[in-house]
């Protein structure tokens, strides 16, 4: 076939029904929504909500997930459309960690040493590396639909920061669920349930995000 | 200077086939094409042995700017979107024919800029894909292929609705894609 018919082929499949700024606020928007369903349905607040919503320290924690969440979300947005220059968006990235870094010191230089190592351990560790992983499972999926109509430079890494985004996401819920207010809490397991989301999202992408 | 104006009337004709113009789309492609094949062809003449696979790789190209041209921001300028999708297809497709090259954007860009004509080639990869393709599929491609021939007109000879020959043009597209991915690895 020649290049001129080849274009006529594709001539006649001009129109875009979903551009991916739709694609990708659709994806958003239904992990936000499966993930609440599940959380509500499955896991639901801690019983002391009411209380602990007057508390910083519980308040904080949103702070923390909803940075995370917004700003890789934020990042996947220009990384999946070739051209638009990513520029000081990688740094947003910091804002959580340096928001729960600085949260850490607070915590270290106003509460007794004898305080630190049961707020590190808390009691929820094992609820929280298995419910934020399972509450990303739908947002990190969604997004990685979303992006398949992309067309990221580094598929991997987008798939990452896919797994940044879903982890923000849940962990926004799971938030409220959790009774383990600490910096030294968050600043410890969150992470680590983090990096298995992101892992997840990485090896996807490099496999399912090529085009 | 005349690329402002290149790009602002690449950027009017996509807008207008985003939207569902084919003639306009038709334009875009056509004047993309032979500058796509002035990149292709400095590459393989750089990188040596390849020169038969000019036409090939342009077509593979076009097929990719064709299947993510949703993810132009219409309220951008074109010309950084196109030049990064061609700099990453043509890294991605010289890697897969052996070749580890580096394009820098720069030259996409001076590329784009400059007036070239050639004429267009027969090539064997697109046929050879189209080969693996589903058979109702296949026969969409060939039929549209032939001069002119519109989805319309299409769906009278094969006996289907429009929008099923629409629907079966847009997945025969993205099978061939996958394809070109899986052929050379």
């Amino acid at each position: 076939m020649n290049t001129d018919d080849f274009i006529s082929v594709l001539a006649q499949d001009s129109t875009v029904r979903w551009p991916f700024g739709r694609t990708l606020a659709v994806a958003t928007a239904s992990g936000v929504a499966i993930t609440g369903l599940a959380f509500f349905l499955g896991v639901g607040f801690r019983p002391d909500i009411a209380q602990a919503l007057d508390t910083g320290r519980f308040l904080f924690k949103f702070l923390v997930t909803l940075a995370l969440a917004t700003m890789a979300t934020g990042l996947i947005w220009r990384i999946a459309r070739p051209g638009i220059p990513v520029g000081r968006w990688n740094w947003t990235l910091l804002a959580a960690p340096i928001l729960l870094g600085g949260a850490v010191i607070v915590e270290l230089l106003v509460m007794p040493e004898s305080t630190w190592m049961s707020s590190l351990v808390g009691t929820n560790a094992r609820h929280c590396l298995t419910l934020i992983p399972l509450l990303a499972i739908a947002p990190l999926i969604c997004l990685l639909i979303a992006l398949r109509q992309g067309a990221p430079a580094r598929p991997g890494i987008a798939g990452a920061i896919a797994g940044l985004a879903a982890s923000g996401i849940a962990a926004s819920f799971y938030a409220a669920s959790c009774t383990d207010d600490s910096p030294l809490f968050v600043a410890t397991w969150y992470p680590i349930a983090t990096v298995i989301v992101v892992l997840a999202g990485y090896l996807a992408g490099s496999r399912f995000l090529k085009w | 200077m005349n690329s402002p104006t290149r790009e602002e009337e690449w950027a009017i004709w996509l807008r207008a086939a985003i939207s569902g113009d084919v003639g306009a789309y038709r334009r875009f492609l056509e004047d993309v094409t032979p500058r796509l094949r002035a990149m292709a062809r400095r590459r393989c003449e750089r990188y040596g042995a390849l020169a038969n696979d000019v036409e090939d790789i342009v077509q593979e190209v076009l097929l990719a700017i064709h299947l993510k041209r949703g993810t132009w921001d219409q309220s951008r300028p074109i010309g950084p979107w196109i030049s990064t999708i061609v700099r990453n297809k043509l890294v991605d497709t010289l890697r897969r024919r052996g070749r580890h090259v580096s394009v820098p954007i720069e030259d996409i860009v001076d590329t784009f800029e400059a007036e070239e004509q050639t004429d267009s080639l027969e090539r064997q990869d697109v046929e050879r894909m189209l080969e693996q393709l589903k058979e109702h599929q296949r026969d969409i491609v060939r039929s549209i292929s032939i001069e002119g021939t519109t989805v319309r007109e299409t769906a009278n000879r094969l006996h289907m609705s429009e929008g099923a020959v629409r629907v079966a043009l847009h997945r025969a597209l993205k099978a061939l894609a996958l394809r070109y991915r899986s052929d050379f690895t």
